[in-house]
């Protein structure tokens, strides 16, 4: 069964025979458009029918993957954050790009016999941002790698056992939330101790991937193609062993990255109680309101927590700049974050650290907040 | 001692002085009494340089040999310009040294090769681990043989400051003297020296161009046969001492352990793979004209099974209902999946009477009373069927949380179906009910897992029916496998680190119609609207 119609059969063969010369391949920001447009409204057949008529005319899959359906679901989460798409809205655009991605895989012109090593792809446990991995592991797979792509909400150890199966070249870790960074160390201490390098990437690992040299992974990538060309440029180093992880973090000697995380069911419902005293109209929110709360509450605690880990302050402090855009473009007033970062202070002033972290987050909130006061004027 | 003055002649030596070097009577040059390495050492004593310039005193001790010995020489320069050498034989010491040294380096090794053959359980990483360690440090080329499979014999070669090379070489070992009793593991055989005009070809890898000598030390492993290596070099001069094939054996040792342990692990691997492959959660899709997804989280991160389990067994003729069936098994872990295996085998032989969910349940509920096992399950059956561009399904829940409609609307209603376990009572009592999905209509399918996670941005908060419901309404029109990944990952977040059930969504869709899907099945679509 082939996925083309007659009409395009013929098109396709001739791209195969001489992709150097491509037919009326439509403008990049012209597919792009169209692409977005079908994605948006939730059309697969009219998204996978533009994708598949473009690779007929010669555009290279890997274009298509990286330049069309990476920048639309990029503009999905942009679009998603300014409050301009549902998250429902959000998952059924990220579902139509993730079934766009298996066409063009399907494509003639995306198969290619493997001919380098075998690579990993995999998330970060708990990640379930799965697209930029699922689009790594096509690019791979067309520049000719055997690769096992594992999906989002890998747990280490069916990692770790799929590495002493397969024994791959590299692992490819994916990451978006700064939260799971903790996680993210974890697999990659896990995959060196069975000797496997990690490159990582994704926007979890920080700006110029300052996390992921932290956390000791092996190589960093912007994105995918910059990883696919790291990859090729010859074999990761194996990683030393015996070296030891705790020597990287010397700060979590002091526990608070412990003692923070795992205290935050009960930090979240003792700053929910005392804003509600602070903020008569919190004790008329509904239920679900409430639990709304509670869980930007025990995200705020996910991040600090995560700075603490990291023993930087900019995850915490983008965190809360991100959000306070975020809550802003919904119309929800941003003023409680400020008094939940006191009242957290409050309940952790006997860890330096946190301390310093929760006043930096809110000096950098607070300065935030004044420029959106002032282009708001 | 040896005394001798600035114009480089020897002044005095003593008794003992003279036993080593037999020429240096007064008078003598230096140049013609003791070896270069003291004449020169002595020049640079008495140069004529500023004081200051000089070797300071109690510094400038020179090391060399004298025949087969070895001698410090200690200077004591006079004020006239005389030098006196006082000469100790550290011939022992610097053997102890130098054994020392060997040795540090050889349990440096040692515990580097360890490191890198505990630290992988697979067994081509380890015999290319042991190739490369041993060709960089024990000889000029190493070959590490994995035993027999079938007629292949699975080679790994490296040549020093190369890189290890794979290959299966269908060759027979016995043209090696001593490579076969080696291959075979048990009893041990000790290292054998091989002439090297005795080598086939096939036994010198590439990169080495000539062999002075060979080696062979079998891989002992955990009672089982791990394989052998084979030790070449270049040179014949630069042979084996005994030293060294006692330190090849240590290797080796370490070696042939790692090698049968990745061995071990591989099969036990591939054992659990083939058992576990028919425990493991279908992968599902459309199937006439009805969207199918499914997710699977067992409770334990580390198993892959557990007590959910789902299945889509498609209509056997077309316009006939596919059968999805949900269900959970009390208890968890791999003895449940054992027992889910069970109920997926007698269901999918019950398929014929698929149109009768109560008869179908009413006979697996004897089945199970009848079997050993004393565990019972609650089941969720659904038949769907595609009628024009709407589903069509019966619904039937045996002890099971009953399925919720998702309208494309946002609406969300629970299905009117109900009814006992199975496997508890002699009978069962069920309502079927009958529902139609209009286009972009999705059916839920749950365990408990989901329902009763327990967790919460406050902690210890149950999940709950109404939470589920009220996310569901956030996913209408959503395609099948978004409904479930989301249903997954609100779940997941809920319970974050804490322990949870297993949890199993199945989700059925009747497809949105701004398009009809081509009749093939594939995307590619024709628009009607």
């Amino acid at each position: 069964m082939s996925p083309h119609d007659t009409g395009t059969d013929t098109a396709s063969t001739t791209a195969v025979t001489a992709p150097t010369a491509p037919r009326s391949a439509a403008a990049p920001q012209e597919l792009l458009a169209q692409v977005w447009e079908s994605v948006m409204a939730f059309d697969e057949a009219a998204t996978v029918g533009t994708l598949l008529r473009a690779l007929d005319a010669g555009t290279p899959a890997e274009d298509l993957l990286l330049d069309v359906i990476a920048a639309v679901q990029g503009r999905v989460g942009r679009e998603w954050a300014a409050n301009r798409i549902t998250v429902a809205q959000e998952h059924a655009a990220t579902a139509i790009n993730d079934r766009a991605v298996a066409a063009v895989a399907l494509h003639p012109s995306a198969r290619t016999e493997p001919t380098r090593g075998r690579v990993t792809v995999a998330c970060v446990d708990g990640e379930w941002h799965a697209l930029p991995a699922r689009l790594l592991a096509e690019v791979l797979r067309i520049r000719g790698w055997h690769v096992d792509y594992l999906g989002a909400q890998v747990p280490a150890p069916h990692l770790v056992a799929h590495l002493h199966r397969t024994g791959p070249d590299a692992v490819a870790l994916s990451g978006s939330l700064a939260t799971r960074l903790p996680a993210a160390h974890a697999t990659i201490t896990a995959c060196q101790a069975v000797g496997t390098p990690v490159i990582a990437g994704g926007a979890a690992f920080g700006p110029e991937g300052r996390y992921a040299r932290l956390l000791g992974a092996d190589a960093w990538a912007p994105d995918a193609r910059a990883a696919a060309d790291e990859l090729a440029c010859g074999p990761l180093p194996r990683p030393r062993p015996g070296h030891q992880a705790v020597d990287d973090l010397p700060h979590l000697d002091d526990q608070e990255y412990t003692l923070v995380a795992r205290s935050r069911p009960r930090l979240v419902r003792t700053v929910l109680r005392q804003l509600e005293n602070s903020h008569p109209a919190m004790r008329s929110y509904t239920d679900v309101q409430r639990e709304r709360t509670a869980e930007d509450l025990s995200h705020i605690v996910e991040f600090l927590a995560a700075a603490l880990y990291t023993g930087d302050e900019d995850v915490f402090c983008g965190f809360l700049r991100w959000t306070a855009g975020v809550l802003d473009a919904r119309g929800v007033a941003t003023a409680s974050l400020l008094p939940a970062l006191e009242f957290l202070e409050r309940e952790l002033q006997d860890f330096p650290r946190t301390t310093a972290t929760l006043r930096a987050g809110a000096a950098a909130l607070t300065r935030t907040l004044l420029t959106a006061a002032g282009t708001a004027e | 001692m040896l005394v001798a003055d600035a114009r480089a002649v020897v002044v005095h030596a003593n008794e003992a002085a003279g036993l080593v070097f037999p020429d240096a009577r007064p008078g003598t040059a230096m140049a013609d009494a003791v070896p270069g390495w003291l004449a020169s050492a002595h020049a640079r004593h008495t140069a004529p340089l500023l004081p200051a310039q000089r070797p300071p005193a109690g510094a400038g001790t020179v090391q060399g040999a004298v025949g087969d010995r070895s001698y410090e020489a200690h200077p004591t320069p006079s004020d006239n310009g005389t030098v006196m050498w006082w000469l100790v034989d550290d011939t022992d010491h610097r053997l102890t040294r130098e054994a020392l040294w060997t040795e540090r380096e050889r349990t440096e090794f040692l515990v580097r090769s360890s490191n890198l053959l505990l630290s992988s359980l697979n067994l081509d990483r380890c015999m290319d681990v042991t190739a490369q360690m041993a060709a960089d440090h024990l000889a000029d080329a190493a070959l590490v043989f994995a035993p027999l499979h079938g007629v292949e014999l699975p080679i790994v070669s490296c040549v020093r400051g190369g890189g290890p090379s794979v290959s299966r070489q269908v060759v027979d070992p016995q043209e090696v003297p001593g490579l076969a009793e080696a291959l075979q593991g048990f009893p041990p055989v000790p290292s054998r020296w091989l002439d090297p005009s005795a080598a086939p070809a096939w036994l010198v890898p590439d990169g080495l161009d000539t062999v002075g000598s060979i080696v062979i030390t079998p891989l002992p492993g955990h009672g089982v046969p791990a394989g052998a290596l084979v030790l070449l070099r270049a040179d014949a001069a630069n042979a084996f001492t005994e030293g060294e094939e006692v330190f090849a054996r240590l290797f080796a040792a370490r070696a042939g352990a790692a090698m049968s342990a990745a061995r071990l692990y591989a099969e036990q691997a591939s054992i659990t793979d083939t058992l576990m492959r028919e425990l493991l959660p279908p992968a599902l899709r459309q199937l006439s004209g009805v969207e199918y997804a499914g997710g699977y989280r067992p409770s334990k991160d580390h198993e892959r099974v557990g007590g959910d389990f789902y299945d889509v067994h498609p209509a056997a003729a077309d316009g006939e209902p596919s059968l999805v069936v949900l269900g959970d098994v009390c208890g968890k872990g791999l003895e449940a999946a054992v027992m889910t295996g069970k109920i997926r085998n007698t269901l999918h032989a019950l398929l014929p009477m698929a149109d009768d969910h109560h008869r179908i349940l009413s006979l697996l509920n004897t089945s199970l009373l009848n079997s050993e096992s004393t565990r019972f399950a609650t089941i969720v059956l659904a038949s769907a069927a595609r009628e024009g561009n709407t589903v069509r399904l019966r619904l039937t829940s045996a002890g099971h949380p009953a399925p919720l409609i998702l309208r494309c609307d946002g609406r969300v209603e629970e299905a009117p179906t109900k009814g006992t376990l199975v496997g508890a009572l002699p009978e069962i009592t069920t309502e079927t009910a009958r529902v139609t999905l209009a286009p972009g209509d999705t059916c839920v399918l749950y365990t408990d897992g989901i329902s009763e996670a327990r967790g919460g941005p406050m902690g210890g908060a149950m999940f709950g029916e109404e939470r589920l419901r009220r996310a569901l309404s956030e996913c209408a029109a959503m395609p099948a496998e978004a409904v479930v990944e989301h249903v997954q990952m609100l779940a997941s977040q809920w319970v974050g680190s804490g322990r949870h059930d297993d949890m199993a969504v199945v989700v059925i869709s009747a497809p949105r119609t701004n398009h009809l899907s081509a009749v093939d099945g594939h995307t590619r679509g024709r628009f009607t609207t």
